[in-house]
């Protein structure tokens, strides 16, 4: 990465005080008080509605290749989705894509 | 022992399965960190402020991209957005402690001790305040205090590693590795696809613009389709 150490530290310290801050927000500041079920209802959505989107442009055009769409890292994402929608293990599924895509870059020559 | 201790041990004894799962993932970040270009100070730093796995990863995603620290900050942030609902739920139940208390438990408010302290409190309603705050913290200490030493672990080990074995591709492949088991209904699964189709599509859009736009689209979609699901009787 390119970004100098003091940015680095901006979003390190920003990150740190504000993800503090929504862990305080209702046992340190609100308190006892319900939150109306339509937040509730978004808020159950917010990592599978960021992550995805997050990642889809890292494994169609990974930064590593310049942008070119590979064949090897396309299988591992495939295989680390499937892997972690069939036995639910982060672990497992990290192990299985990162596998398949040593063995795809090797049988394509990489 | 007194009953707050009692407590303690019991909530480190549900909490010490979880050790199998933190400590590999704090590993993975370490690695993935270092290989990122972060020091070890920092990735250290970023670990032990945030306890936050899924919004570090999806911190350093976007430092790899360059993207503006406000962008950075607000897609991390709403990530860990989901602990403003933990937060809520606690509330009932640690709010009568004293502030000083509450302050050092929100800070260890993770996903694992609050779903294993959550189920507990609300199974025995009449438990004694202390004897909450004990829990919490014994369900917190083995999920939190391997994540540190797994991250250097990973920091230190990351550092070792050539780049022939393609690390740089462990960031997304780690968050696939998550989003895989939350994909529990459709309405996840349809915010999940909405999120991807958006992201892709606006990808032209300067500063990372297409990734907030993409997820407002698709939080609004899941609440619309778990509003669809229940008015169906199809939601459990």
């Amino acid at each position: 990465m390119t970004m100098d150490a003091a940015t680095i530290w901006l979003v390190i310290l920003g990150l740190g005080a504000g993800t503090y801050l929504i862990r305080f927000s209702f046992i340190g500041i609100i308190g006892d008080r319900k939150l109306p079920e339509w937040v509730l209802r978004h808020l159950r959505y917010t990592p599978v509605a960021v992550m995805p989107g997050l990642i889809a442009p890292l494994v169609l055009w990974p930064t590593a290749t310049g942008g070119q769409t590979d064949p090897a890292r396309l299988a591992a994402a495939a295989a680390t989705l499937g892997l972690g929608l069939l036995t639910k293990n982060v672990i497992a599924a990290v192990l299985g894509g990162m596998g398949t895509l040593y063995l795809v870059q090797y049988a394509l020559g990489g | 022992m007194s009953s707050t201790r009692t407590a303690y041990w019991r909530g480190f004894r549900d909490g010490a399965p979880f050790v199998l799962v933190v400590v590999p993932f704090g590993m993975l970040f370490g690695v993935a960190g270092t290989e990122a270009g972060l020091n070890i100070a920092e990735v250290m730093a970023m670990t032990s402020l945030v306890i936050a796995g899924a919004s570090q990863f999806a911190a350093l995603a976007l430092m790899q991209e360059n993207a503006p620290v406000l962008i950075i900050l607000a897609t991390a942030l709403a990530v860990n957005l989901r602990m403003a609902m933990y937060s809520a739920s606690l509330a009932p139940h640690l709010g009568p402690a004293p502030l000083w208390q509450r302050a050092v438990a929100a800070y260890f408010i993770v996903d694992q001790s609050y779903a294993i302290s959550v189920s507990r409190f609300e199974a025995e309603p009449d438990m004694p305040v202390r004897e909450k705050v004990g829990y919490f913290f014994g369900c917190m200490s083995p999920v939190c205090l391997p994540w540190y030493f797994a991250t250097w672990a990973g920091a230190v080990l990351g550092a070792a590693i050539p780049p022939a074995f393609a690390l740089d591709f462990a960031v997304p492949v780690t968050f696939l590795a998550i989003i895989a088991p939350a994909l529990r209904t459709l309405a996840h699964v349809a915010a999940a696809a909405v999120s991807v189709t958006v992201a892709l599509a606006l990808a032209f859009l300067p500063y990372n613009l297409w990734l907030l736009i993409a997820a407002v689209a698709a939080m609004m979609t899941g609440a619309r389709v778990e509003l669809w699901l229940r008015a169906r009787g199809r939601w459990t």
